[in-house]
């Protein structure tokens, strides 16, 4: 057990994000069942992974997150209030509260792998210990830009960590059809940098593999690719149903494993934690996140102006006019 | 029989090179496959073989000249029974291995002559120091100034580094600010696009050189969804200050995957700045403008521009704004637009057309986003006549473009419809005859200018 495990409160604290994580996931997908949050990707099921990883990490590394990582950004300080903004079409939920330098959630399949041997790069060149962390799903692996990352990580030795979230499926894809590798951390072997696999449903052997890779990066000794395996037990979106490709049996079964039972009973056969402690946890969770709602359903419409402002750092003379004629189509309103 | 050893191309684009040193002296016998000389240019050196048997006769040009153009006689071989300093009865070209040895070398031994252009003045308002400058030199020197004013700006790519850059721009800068500013990637476009992406939103100030534009087709998801909607997307906290500069559009007999012009694609694209110079000083002032940009700049090249010389402000404080036009040429009689290559190709033109009466006014558009468009339409309202130059394809160009302006800013003062002189709008062709053709040639702007003027 890594010292961490041995220590009641951290391993309370995880287990809380991953149920703050799975309580938002199913407020969130409420909110888009009655209109009123656009598509959403739940973590249902993955939510190890992304505690897991950002647990490890230090507040002056760098998170690259894809799109089904709200643990990790959590865990990090974006607010629940910053991801509803987000999903709900408000660019300013990525002027997010958690650390500035993180980036936003990165749609586009597996763009973000090269984005973070370039951060990688720029912290060697500034001299700086710091790690970038990119997240991705199984399905990224099979692009080019990442197999691209991967092998100028490791020709630079850069101090980056890929951590692949292997949900067994690419929308309708399982990971047999998305390549004939036998595992995708062996996509490491080619890049010449380690590549392991860790059980993505066991939030403890997530952040302990996480945390050797960040600390042979951060030591100087280069990048890592780890292969965290779970199971996408929602659809892939709030714009998927997932019933018509695969089976409902597959799906029950793999309930057994989720990850957040499983921390559950490991607590309570170790007396760390009661029913009463359940039962206070939930209620303030659901308390927290009812607010973060409120707060999101009670934030005013981004202004006109606003998609305007943001697309160059100063407004050049077209869009200013732009700009102007939107101003004074509202007024007429 | 006495023949002419001629100045050999290494490669299409050359046209002049330096005669490093001689192999042979007067009065010593060559035969076939001998090495006369060594030539060099700034991308190589090569050696100059003798193809016919005899007695190196005269030696024209001296060991150490530089600026030798291309096809200058540099000796003169006389054949064993001939008296010394016998006249040359036939030019024989110089056996040239990297010549591609196809039919069309021979074509390649009389290129077209070198396009005359005028240097650039100067932005009107700098009274300062100037030097002759080529655009290579200048790109090279505004990279060394910002690097040197901003620790955050590197420069990375292909061949940037040991080799100086593929087409010799980045030349002196790992000597000067060592392998960790200048950087050579592997063969990997779409990586290390994404890469300069990444160290741009981490805070870093990356140029980003591209051997060829061609190759950032690979990458453009980086370029577009990454770098220009960063900031947007990112509520404005998080930008993506990066310069993705190299040649564009095409150079002499590349054929159709190296001969094209991107400036209306990523012109298209908003959080984009599209900047396309001509003169070594715009090049110059234009480049440290982008660095120093907080939003991403496409920096568009051209590779047959690289070796002509211009007036450069040697001010390292000294910059072009991005955004804004010069009129290069003024004239009254009609505006023609151009950018890159053809703001000389277009000078021609006017210079012709100034022998026929007709005084043209010369747009280089320097940026092409954001456009200055009160500097066109100042003018049109003066000229009422408006041709566009561009070698890339016309449609949804930067012509297009342009003539869309026109009807809705210029269409009162127009006297005649806006005509677009273009690529044409096919594939570069290899053959040099058909790439002739396919590019806007000095005649076709004087045409069109007479559509436009009635003549």
């Amino acid at each position: 057990m890594p010292d961490f495990a041995r220590d009641s409160t951290q391993l309370i604290n995880l287990y809380q994000a991953m149920v703050l994580t799975r309580t938002f996931d199913a407020k969130a997908v409420a909110l888009q069942r009655t209109g009123r949050l656009g598509t959403y990707p739940s973590s249902l099921g993955q939510e190890a992974v992304a505690v897991g990883v950002a647990a490890a990490m230090r507040e002056e590394d760098l998170l690259l997150p894809s799109f089904r990582e709200h643990g990790a950004q959590l865990w990090r300080g974006v607010t629940l209030q910053d991801i509803l903004l987000y999903w709900g079409g408000d660019e300013r939920g990525s002027a997010s509260s958690g650390p500035r330098h993180d980036f936003p959630v990165n749609v586009p399949v597996g763009s973000h792998a090269p984005h973070a041997v370039g951060v990688a790069l720029a912290f060697k060149l500034r001299g700086e210990q710091c790690v970038a962390v990119c997240v991705m799903g199984d399905g990224a692996t099979s692009k080019g830009e990442v197999a691209e990352a991967l092998n100028i990580a490791g020709v630079w030795r850069l101090p980056v960590v890929f951590v692949i979230n292997n949900n067994g499926w690419a929308i309708s894809v399982p990971v047999a059809r998305q390549t004939a590798a036998a595992t995708l951390a062996q996509k490491a072997v080619a890049a010449g940098i380690p590549g392991e696999q860790v059980d993505g449903n066991d939030v403890i052997a997530v952040r302990a593999a996480v945390e050797d890779a960040l600390a042979r990066a951060r030591a100087g000794n280069g990048p890592a690719l780890i292969e965290a395996i779970t199971y996408r037990l929602s659809d892939h979106t709030t714009a998927d149903d997932a019933s018509r490709y695969r089976s409902d049996a597959e799906v029950s079964q793999r309930w057994n494993e989720e990850p957040i039972a499983r921390l559950r009973r490991y607590l309570v056969k170790r007396e760390l934690w009661t029913k009463a402690d359940e039962e206070r946890m939930l209620t303030a969770l659901s308390t927290q996140v009812d607010a973060a709602v409120e707060s999101y359903l009670a934030t005013a419409p981004q202004p006109v102006e606003s998609i305007f402002d943001h697309t160059y750092a100063t407004l050049p003379a077209d869009l200013a006019d732009q700009r102007a004629a939107a101003l004074a189509a509202r007024s007429r309103r | 029989m006495a023949v002419e050893v001629l100045m050999p191309a290494l490669s299409p684009t050359m046209t002049e090179g330096k005669l490093a040193k001689w192999s042979k002296s007067v009065g010593d016998a060559v035969k076939p496959g001998d090495i006369l000389a060594e030539i060099e240019t700034d991308k190589a050196t090569m050696e100059v073989e003798a193809v016919e048997e005899g007695v190196l006769d005269q030696i024209l040009v001296p060991a150490g000249t530089e600026g030798v153009a291309v096809n200058t006689p540099i000796a003169i071989v006389r054949g064993d029974d001939e008296e010394a300093g016998a006249k040359p009865a036939a030019k024989a070209p110089p056996k040239n291995e990297m010549r591609p040895q196809t039919a069309e070398t021979t074509t390649a031994a009389a290129p077209p002559p070198p396009v005359t252009v005028k240097p650039a003045p100067a932005e009107a308002d700098y009274k300062g120091e100037t030097r002759a400058q080529t655009v290579r030199e200048a790109l090279r020197d505004a990279m060394a100034e910002e690097m040197r004013r901003d620790p955050d700006v590197f420069l990375m790519g292909e061949e940037v580094a040991e080799y100086q850059g593929a087409y010799k721009v980045s030349q002196g800068l790992l000597e000067e600010f060592g392998a960790k500013r200048v950087i050579d990637t592997p063969i990997t476009e779409y990586g290390f696009t994404g890469m300069g992406v990444g160290a741009a939103m981490a805070g870093l100030k990356p140029i980003v050189e591209f051997m060829t534009f061609n190759f950032a087709m690979q990458a453009i998801d980086h370029i577009i969804n990454s770098a220009a909607k960063t900031l947007y997307m990112a509520g404005g906290q998080m930008g993506c200050p990066v310069v993705f500069r190299g040649p564009n559009g095409a150079a002499a007999r590349v054929a159709a995957q190296h001969s094209q012009c991107y400036a209306s694609w990523y012109a298209h694209c908003p959080g984009l700045k599209v900047v396309s110079p001509w003169s070594a000083a715009d090049a110059k002032g234009l480049l440290k403008s982008a660095i120093r940009d907080p939003n991403p700049v496409i920096f568009l090249e051209n590779e047959v521009l690289y070796g002509q010389t211009f007036q450069v402000p040697t001010d390292p404080e000294w910059i072009v704004p991005i955004g804004k036009a010069k009129i290069v040429r003024p004239g009254d009689a009609v505006t023609i637009t151009a950018f890159s290559r053809m703001v000389g190709v277009a000078l021609i033109a006017a210079d012709e057309l100034a022998k026929q009466g007709i005084e043209a006014e010369v747009i280089d558009l320097r940026t092409i986003r954001p456009l200055d468009i009160e500097t066109i339409v100042n003018s049109v309202k003066r000229t009422n006549r408006l041709v566009t130059v561009e070698e890339g394809w016309p449609f949804a160009g930067i012509g297009s473009e342009l003539a869309a302006l026109a009807m809705e800013q210029m269409f009162d003062w127009l006297d005649a419809p806006v005509v677009r002189v273009h690529g044409a709008d096919v594939p570069m062709p290899y053959a040099a005859n058909l790439e002739k053709l396919a590019l806007p040639q000095a005649e076709n702007i004087v045409e069109a200018v007479k559509r436009v003027t009635y003549k």
